[in-house]
C-alpha cells in the first residue's frame, strides 16, 4: 500500500470539508469561523504541495507560498476588525454585525 | 515504504481529528490549540512530500504567527463562549449533511484525478528532479524560481502583507483622551515672541504672571 498522490488529495478534500462545516456550524462565532477559514486554506495549500510534488514541478510550491501570505494578511486584518468591533459593541455576536446594512 | 505509509497515516489521522475538534471544541482556547496540532501535522505531511521548505515555512508562520495571533485574541476579549454556541445542534444536520455530500465529491473527484489525470504521469513523488538537477535542495529549487520568474509576485506579496500591518494597526490603534503628546511642529515654530511675555513689575510686590 504505497501512498500516493490520490491519499494526499483525499486528505486535503476532507479537511477542506471540515472548515466548511466549521463555517456552518459556528454561525454566531466569528473566532472559530475565521479558524475554519484557515482550515479551508490549509486544505487548499495541501492540494497545491501534492500537485507540485507529483507533477514535478516547483510553481505549486511558490502559489502555496503566497496563499499562505495572503492568509497571514487575512488573519491579522479580520483579527484587528474583531477586536474593534468589540471594543465597540462590547460582543463579538456576528448576527447582530449589521450596522453597515443599508 | 511501510514506514512512510505508516507516518503518511498518522500525520493524516492527526490533521483530520484536530480539523474536527477545531471546530467543535466547546472552548475557542482549545481550538487554536487543536489549529496549531493540525498545522503541525500539517507541516509532517508537506515534509513526507519533500516539500520541506513549505513545512518549515508553515511551522513558522502559521504556528509562531497566526496561531499565536489567535491565541491572543481569544484570550484578550471577554465573550461568553457558551452564548456563542447556541444553534450549533439547530445548524448541525443541514451542515453536516453539505459537507458529507461536498466530502465525497471532492474525493471522488481527487480520486480520478490523481487516476487519470497528468498528474498519473509521475508516480513516484520527488519527481521535482524532473526539472531541478539533481542534488539540488528543495529550498533552492523555489529560490531559484521565486526569485528569476515570480520576482514581481514576490515583491507585491511583500506588499500586501505590509498594506495589511498597516490595516491592522490603524483599526486597533486608539488614541486616549487626556494623553498630552509632544507636538514636535509646535515646538519648532515656537518663536521668541510667543515664548516669551515681557513684564516690569513693579518694586517689591513682583507678578502674578
Amino acid at each position: 500500500m504505497t501512498v500516493g498522490l490520490a491519499h494526499y488529495l483525499a486528505v486535503a478534500a476532507i479537511l477542506f470539508t471540515i472548515g466548511v462545516f466549521g463555517i456552518f456550524v459556528n454561525r454566531k462565532n466569528i473566532i472559530v469561523i475565521l479558524m475554519s477559514i484557515e482550515l479551508i486554506l490549509l486544505a487548499v495549500n495541501i492540494n497545491l504541495v501534492a500537485f507540485s510534488v507529483y507533477l514535478g514541478n516547483v510553481t505549486g510550491q511558490i502559489f502555496a507560498m503566497f496563499v499562505l501570505t495572503v492568509a497571514a494578511a487575512e488573519a491579522a486584518v479580520g483579527l484587528a476588525i474583531l477586536v474593534t468591533f468589540f471594543r465597540n459593541r462590547g460582543d463579538i455576536a456576528v448576527d447582530d454585525a449589521s450596522v453597515m446594512k443599508g | 515504504m511501510a514506514l512512510q505509509a505508516i507516518a503518511f497515516y498518522l500525520m493524516a489521522a492527526v490533521t483530520l481529528g484536530s480539523g474536527i475538534a477545531v471546530v467543535s471544541a466547546k472552548n475557542p482556547v482549545h481550538s487554536v490549540l487543536f489549529l496549531i496540532s493540525a498545522f503541525f501535522s500539517a507541516a509532517g505531511l508537506f515534509v513526507l512530500l519533500g516539500a520541506e521548505f513549505l513545512a518549515m515555512l508553515l511551522v513558522v508562520v502559521y504556528v509562531g504567527a497566526v496561531a499565536v495571533l489567535f491565541l491572543f485574541v481569544v484570550m484578550m476579549l471577554d465573550v461568553d463562549f457558551a452564548q456563542l454556541r447556541q444553534g450549533f445542534a439547530r445548524y448541525m444536520p443541514l451542515g453536516g449533511a453539505i459537507a458529507g455530500g461536498l466530502a465525497i465529491e471532492m474525493v471522488l473527484v481527487s480520486t480520478a484525478v490523481a487516476t487519470n489525470g497528468a498528474a498519473r504521469l509521475n508516480d513516484t513523488p520527488m519527481a521535482a528532479g524532473a526539472h531541478a538537477p539533481l542534488g539540488v535542495t528543495n529550498a533552492e529549487a523555489i529560490g531559484r524560481v521565486l526569485y528569476t520568474n515570480y520576482v514581481y509576485f514576490f515583491q507585491a506579496a511583500g506588499l500586501v502583507l505590509l498594506v495589511a500591518m498597516i490595516g491592522a494597526i490603524v483599526l486597533t490603534l486608539r488614541h486616549k483622551p487626556g494623553v498630552r503628546r509632544q507636538v514636535i511642529m509646535d515646538q519648532v515654530l515656537r518663536t521668541p515672541k510667543t515664548g516669551m511675555r515681557m513684564v516690569s513689575p513693579k518694586q517689591g510686590e513682583g507678578t502674578d504672571a
